[in-house]
């Protein structure tokens, strides 16, 4: 029986060729991002501003304006009210700093008094979660998620450096960080809200977009080994190579988070969204972006040689 | 050749085993029960129980089984959620407030799964529904009440010593200035001081002397108050009747208590964030129990009740004078130790100089009597009168501690012949906690309803499996063969991440959830890379099994590569990350590391069973 193929081997595809113009392609896609980050900014959620956030159901769909009106009307104001998961389900955010007293005798539950709040005539709203949380504990939350992706990219640096050599790291880095910066845009361009699950999503991104560049630079390691050709022409043989392999990899992730997607829940569709984002332009950096820099900083078979002890032994002579 | 030795083959069956025993336990229901614990000293024995269930039977609610678990509390099993709330209301009237009962879940996993250490995942709040808390030291509070002892300790030590001061206190930034009287002798007050606060930093300025109190006492300081709200917390948790509370200290001033189970967040934010307070007072002697039962008490004193049980199975009663000789905000620190002079555990207290001259005063003239220790608690309760809400104070006063004055007392005193050292432990976090140290703020709050938490799980649990599924199917067609190697070895790598999260005792949450099934996806590259890679050295003309063996060695040093630096990832988030989001890192982290094992290791070892016997291999299904 022969071997069932998604795609075809023996493909010599010259993504070198096409350097200048997947390395011009990225640098837009990085300009639009990271404009879209400058100028429009994230819809943070509540995770990260602080305030107050309640999860309510309806028995039957409300409407948005409605409960809004409602939420007015009893002092709420400025509530902003969004769809959430199903069609019964709304969110209820209030930009109320959510730093309460320790004074015990002002603790009542803002949750239950939302839901009191919202609730339409002959349609209740139950609540389903609340959270209230102080300007401080999220502003602090989003430095440490910081420092995560810093602590990522050290990591990355150290690791390749010393497995296979700095120009190596540089490139699997930037076409990281590219990746990093596209997902991040989209969420700052779509307005699609920004939470924690969306910060471990694009940390988890971070991983894949490495791994997929790592086992491209790894057939890279392996050809300047064994095979005499220069740098332009390996670079381009070990992409097609490794080509199907990333595909049925890229594909195959992809059917999981799609799974996440449609079945995990208004909770974790951000993480899903971010992860689907990530799991395409990491695959296309690791060809487009990650090689061509490789080719871009010159790299050759002596860079992946053991050069220490020579210097040494070079040292010692007379 | 393709081998596979007998020890490696070996490690994969131990492997299987292991998963699937360790994350059995997982596949049992919980079922609904009501577990009873002591409080204030009574006993969960067989008496109580044989109350219990006789009360359940009169009431007529049904229940399956009670029995008495290795921590000393009665779990009664009751087949339904309904059941579980009318039991439990049963069982507190019966009672009454020396148990706390409390709705929990028990666990139907056989005996013999537990006595090797199987245990399901324990749940996270977004799985179970339930309030969390994080709370957080007003430390302005805390250090300004440090400055304010600090200068009271110097005016002491001044006026001990017959040197005259215009004024000590501290300023804005924490320095307490003592200005001294002209004609004073300050290098003398400077030794003073520094002799009694070693690591203070003294200035002298002609006759001003600042005294600057050390970051590592201020951080010191900040320490224990977190350490003793916690243990005050933890008293009052009890009261509210929740089976598995966590209370955990988090950073420096921090402190994050999670309740599964409860819904109410008022009155659990009213419990915790009561105000506490305590009062030395004297004891009159007369019977106390004699005056509780017939209300004849002495005019002087009132009837207080103790924390230990008398023979009639109700607090013991105390007579104390209505006169309180000091109170908590004149108590600056208290501490256990070992007396070695007595040979007992005791306790050291230390009170400012006003509450030192007023023991001094009162003991001096009561050696060889009594003085008790009242520990007050001020709760606000809501209640709900004609639909308004009233809110009023419900004060709770115990007596902690009754001990003889064995002769006249100062600022400084000792309370020796305790027990234990942990009733010694005891007891100063009680006098600490009353000495109200810092107030805390509630900084995050969050409620998750057990509807949602169902919810939850379900959707959670539907996404890992189609994602698995997902992965099977395409597998299954993609590589024939070879796919059916890959998904076994998928199914034992997920099989052992749950095992893992069961074992280690890690929180499952829906982020977690979404871990594993991520998990899954990225796993599946190691096999891809393997198969992939065969494929690749049977085109180049390599017989079937020497492909297979090449295709193994050659993709190992890929994925060990791919893999370690993809856990980076995870282990930043772990680090970094809180709540859920540890959850999340955990399911990566394993996950990472048991496919390393099962995608290069366990899927070579059944390639081998399956293709390795055949000495002409002529082609294989990939």
């Amino acid at each position: 029986m022969k071997p069932l193929n998604l795609f075809p081997y023996g493909s010599n595809i010259d993504f070198m060729r096409l350097r200048w113009i997947s390395l011009t392609v990225a640098a837009l896609l990085l300009v639009v991002a990271v404009g879209g980050m400058v100028t429009k900014g994230f819809n943070f959620a509540l995770d990260f501003t602080g305030g107050v956030g309640v999860e309510l159901r309806y028995d039957k769909a409300p409407d948005v304006d409605d409960v809004r009106n409602k939420l007015d009307a009893s002092g709420f104001d400025g509530a902003q009210v969004q769809a959430f998961g199903s069609g019964n389900d709304l969110l209820v955010r209030l930009q109320a700093d959510g730093k309460q007293e320790g004074g015990a005798d002002q603790a009542s539950s803002v949750g239950d008094a939302v839901a009191k709040a919202a609730s339409l005539a002959g349609n209740p709203a139950t609540k389903m979660s609340s959270a209230v949380i102080s300007a401080q504990v999220g502003n602090e939350l989003a430095w440490n998620g910081f420092y995560a992706l810093l602590f990522v990219l050290l990591g990355f640096l150290i690791y390749i450096s010393a497995r296979f050599e700095w120009k190596f790291a540089v490139a699997a880095i930037i076409a990281t960080l590219h990746d990093v910066a596209i997902c991040a845009g989209w969420f700052a361009l779509s307005g699609h809200e920004f939470d924690l699950t969306v910060l471990a999503g694009i940390l988890s991104v971070m991983g894949y977009s490495i791994n997929d560049t790592i086992v491209v630079f790894d057939r890279v390691r392996e050809n300047f080994k064994t095979v005499r050709l220069p740098p332009r022409e390996l670079l381009n043989r070990s992409v097609n190579q490794t080509l199907s392999r990333t595909i049925i990899t890229s594909f195959v992730a992809m059917l999981t988070v799609l799974a996440l997607y449609l079945y995990g829940g208004g909770s974790l569709r951000g993480m899903a969204e971010s992860q689907i984002i990530g799991i395409i332009v990491g695959t296309l950096s690791s060809i487009f972006i990650a090689c061509p820099l490789l080719l871009w900083l010159n790299v050759t078979k002596q860079d992946l040689l053991p050069k220490a002890k020579d210097e040494e032994a070079l040292a010692r002579r007379p | 050749m393709l081998e596979y030795s007998r020890f490696k083959y070996a490690i994969i069956l131990i492997v299987l085993a292991f998963s699937l025993l360790y994350s059995l336990p997982n596949v049992f229901p919980q079922d609904p029960a009501v577990q009873v614990t002591a409080n204030r000293g009574a006993k969960i024995d067989a008496t109580v129980q044989k109350k219990v269930e006789a009360t359940l039977k009169k009431a007529s609610v049904p229940f399956e089984s009670s029995a008495i678990d290795s921590n000393g509390n009665l779990l009664v099993r009751v087949g339904t959620s309904d059941a579980q709330i009318k039991a439990s209301s049963i069982i507190h009237e019966e009672l009454g407030s020396s148990y706390v009962v409390a709705l929990n879940s028990a666990s139907t996993v056989p005996e013999w799964l537990r006595a090797i250490g199987a245990k399901p995942m324990f749940l996270g709040l977004d799985l179970r529904g339930g309030v969390h808390f994080l709370m957080q030291v007003d430390k302005q509070a805390a250090l300004q009440k440090r400055y304010e002892a600090t200068a009271e300790d110097i005016r002491v030590l001044l006026r001990d010593n017959r040197i005259g001061f215009s004024s000590v206190e501290p300023d804005a930034n924490g320095v307490v200035i003592a200005k001294l009287n002209a004609g004073q002798d300050a290098s003398k007050a400077q030794q003073l001081i520094v002799r009694d606060m070693a690591n203070y930093v003294i200035d002298v300025e002609g006759q001003q002397i600042s005294v600057r109190v050390p970051q590592v006492e201020l951080d010191k300081m900040l320490t224990e108050a977190v350490q003793q709200n916690i243990g005050t917390i933890n008293n009052r948790i009890n009261e509210l009747g929740v089976a598995e509370p966590i209370i955990q200290r988090q950073g420096t001033d921090r402190v994050m208590v999670q309740l599964p189970g409860v819904q109410d967040t008022a009155q659990a934010k009213r419990i915790l964030g009561a105000t506490a307070t305590l009062e030395y007072r004297g004891v009159v002697e007369g019977n106390a129990y004699e005056a509780r039962d017939s209300g004849l008490v002495p005019p002087e004193a009132r009837v207080y009740l103790r924390k230990e049980m008398g023979t009639d199975g109700k607090p013991m009663p105390v007579l104390l004078n209505k006169r309180v000789i000091a109170s908590g905000e004149q108590l600056q620190s208290a501490s256990s130790f070992f007396d070695s002079q007595s040979g007992t555990p005791a306790v050291r207290v230390r009170l400012t100089s006003v509450g030192g001259q007023r023991m001094l005063d009162y003991s001096g003239a009561h050696v060889g009597k009594s003085m008790a220790v009242v520990y007050i608690e001020r709760i606000p309760e809501v209640k709900i009168v004609d639909g308004k809400e009233i809110i009023s104070t419900r004060i709770s006063e115990q007596v902690i501690s009754v001990a003889t004055i064995q002769s006249s007392l100062g600022r400084e005193f000792q309370t020796t012949g305790l027990e234990s050292m942990k009733e010694a432990a005891d007891l100063s976090l009680l006098l600490r906690a009353g000495a109200l140290a810092a107030p805390m703020d509630f900084v995050d709050e969050r409620t998750v309803g057990p509807s949602l938490g169902k919810e939850n799980i379900e959707r959670g649990m539907t996404a890992v499996a189609y994602s698995f599924i997902f992965a099977l199917v395409f597998f299954l067609i993609y590589y024939r063969m070879f796919g059916l190697i890959t998904c076994l070895a998928l199914l034992i790598n997920l099989l052992a991440v749950i095992a893992l999260m069961s074992l280690l005792g890690f929180t499952l949450t829906l982020p977690g959830l979404a871990g594993i099934a991520l998990t899954v996806g990225m796993s599946v590259d190691a096999n891809v890379l393997i198969n992939e890679r065969i494929r690749e050295e049977l085109r180049d003309g390599m017989p079937p099994q020497s492909a297979i063996v090449e295709g193994y060695e050659k993709a190992s040093g890929t994925i060990v590569d791919a893999n370690l630096t993809a856990m980076l990832a995870g282990i930043a988030l772990f680090a970094f990350g809180t709540g859920p989001l540890k959850g999340f890192a955990v399911a990566l982290i394993l996950g990472i590391v048991t496919s390393m094992y099962t995608a290069v290791s366990a899927s070579r070892g059944i390639a081998a069973l399956i293709y390795g016997g055949k000495r002409k291999l002529k082609s294989i299904a990939i």
